[in-house]
């Protein structure tokens, strides 16, 4: 067990009372943090009436990041010395603009807001976690995909010396995900820089990483280096690994069940042993705003 | 030292509780604390099944009877520890909510399986008395065989659940089957004779 000290523990603190603060007083307008946006995803998450965030400690130990192993205490174990600095993203493929950004240009380029979001892993466990990031679709934007760009595949960073879980062949490095392009361009897909109100920890995919909140955690993949807009759908990795099990579009659906287990309920990270399972809602509580993306398809069949 | 020797054993198969207990008043089963509970008692139980499969190759390597007298009681730390696993997962995980329980059963092969070796393991523990030894006779034997079958259905079990490739399944993996060829060599060795 990694223990915190309190010097690491006191900013979720204060940084609760500043969120209780903007809430009591409604000065949400004014916070950088809490922008329109937030609203959005507040919304979204509306029928679940308990937005309870999981705490830091649970958010940044308890990872799903087979680049470091696949005990979920290997990524905060493993990645503390994992270099982050440089790093460089690049966008290409079809696109008019393919472009090539350091970390820090993406930083200035994007102000990041908070999307709380809740996260569900294809496992059965869910978090509540308040990222802070920005839209795709503006950094595909600057990028001006073509028409032939109907998919959009992302490509993490492959270091086998750094990321010791990349010298077996636990899965297709290195990790590739892929979105289509309308879910890419969606206001709810976000890019990842920090959580809590922090820059992104090292076991939580830093510098950059993915966040489609409707979708299985695997999609979102971590330390990425590549964006490439692609006209055929692209395999990730876990397509890869178990196609019968790991479909592209991977929608949280609590009707279609994992092959191996069902996907009905999930746990509650940091709720302890008496709390029971709660019923798994479609599209991860974002049914509103997602549903219309798949309109007459088969779900069933595009897991 | 010999007298004590099989209370020194029960005490030290006791570790599983131990930890567990420990974990629980210190409030260190982590975020997901069932989970954590299923896992604990569903490796110790493969732990312990392994334990009492190496009993008869300790004998004949050490060529000493000690060990045998040992294996009636792993055995039934097993089955025990089988059962807190199977209980923490119908009780705790799904509070004996039998319809999804049910589902997951029949429907899920990782599931199904370890059910069934949980099953299988009962007669094993019913059958364990040195009364039924002699009652049973040459049957206690062929009954007892099971534990081969129940060691491959756990060892799959533990495969199944994992996303892909893991690293522990395939220890136990191993040395499951270090275990199963000691004894197609002392039945290959004991039909020459």
């Amino acid at each position: 067990m990694i223990k915190f000290k309190n010097s690491e523990i006191t900013p979720e603190n204060i940084y609760k009372n500043r969120r209780n603060f903007i809430k009591k007083f409604g000065l949400a307008a004014g916070s950088v943090f809490l922008s329109q946006n937030f609203n959005v995803s507040a919304n979204a998450l509306s029928n679940q009436e308990d937005l309870k965030l999981t705490e830091y400690r649970y958010v940044t130990t308890y990872n799903n990041y087979y680049e470091f192993g696949t005990g979920k205490s290997d990524p905060v174990e493993r990645s503390q010395k994992f270099k982050t600095k440089p790093w460089n993203v690049t966008i290409d493929g079809e696109v008019e603009n393919p472009i090539s950004l350091s970390m820090e240009e993406i930083i200035s380029m994007f102000p990041s807001e908070e999307r709380i979001y809740k996260l569900r892993c294809v496992e059965g466990w869910s978090m509540i976690i308040p990222w802070l990031g920005f839209p795709l679709n503006k950094l595909l934007k600057k990028a001006s995909p073509t028409s032939k760009g109907k998919f959009v595949k992302f490509t993490s960073v492959l270091d086998p010396e750094q990321m010791i879980g990349q010298k077996f062949p636990i899965l297709d490095w290195p990790y590739k995900e892929g979105l289509r392009v309308d879910e890419a361009m969606h206001d709810l897909t976000i890019l990842v820089t920090g959580l809590y109100g922090k820059q992104l920890p090292n076991q939580n995919g830093a510098p950059l990483r993915l966040i489609v909140p409707w979708k299985y955690g695997f999609k979102s993949a971590k330390a990425i280096i590549n964006i490439k807009l692609v006209e055929k759908m692209p395999v990730s990795s876990w397509m890869k690994a178990s196609p019968r099990e790991y479909g592209f579009y991977s929608n949280v659906n609590p009707n279609v069940d994992h092959p191996r287990w069902s996907q009905a309920t999930e746990r509650v990270i940091g709720e302890g042993i008496i709390s029971p399972r709660i019923p798994t809602t479609m599209f991860n509580g974002y049914e509103d705003e997602v549903a219309s993306l798949y309109s007459g398809m088969d779900l069933k069949k595009n897991y | 030292m010999s007298r004590y020797s099989k209370i020194i054993v029960f005490f030290i198969s006791l570790w599983p509780i131990y930890i567990i207990t420990y974990q629980i008043i210190f409030n260190q089963l982590g975020p997901e604390p069932v989970d954590r509970i299923i896992n604990h008692f569903g490796e110790w139980t493969l732990i312990f099944i392994l334990l009492t499969l190496s009993m008869t190759p300790m004998r004949k390597i050490t060529k000493s009877l000690e060990w045998i007298k040992f294996r009636r009681m792993l055995g039934l730390f097993a089955f025990f520890y089988a059962s807190i696993h199977m209980l923490s997962y119908v009780g705790l995980d799904y509070r004996f909510d039998f319809k999804p329980l049910i589902n997951d059963v029949l429907k899920k092969k990782f599931i199904f399986i370890g059910f069934s070796a949980w099953l299988l393991l009962i007669p094993l523990a019913l059958t364990s008395s040195e009364k039924m030894v002699r009652l049973l006779k040459q049957n206690w034997k062929k009954i007892h065989r099971l534990i081969y079958v129940i060691a491959i259905f756990g060892v799959l079990h533990f495969i199944w659940l994992s996303k892909t490739i893991f690293f522990k399944p395939l220890i136990f993996l191993i040395i499951l089957i270090i275990l199963l060829l000691f004894r197609i060599k002392i039945t290959k060795s004991a039909s020459k004779i």
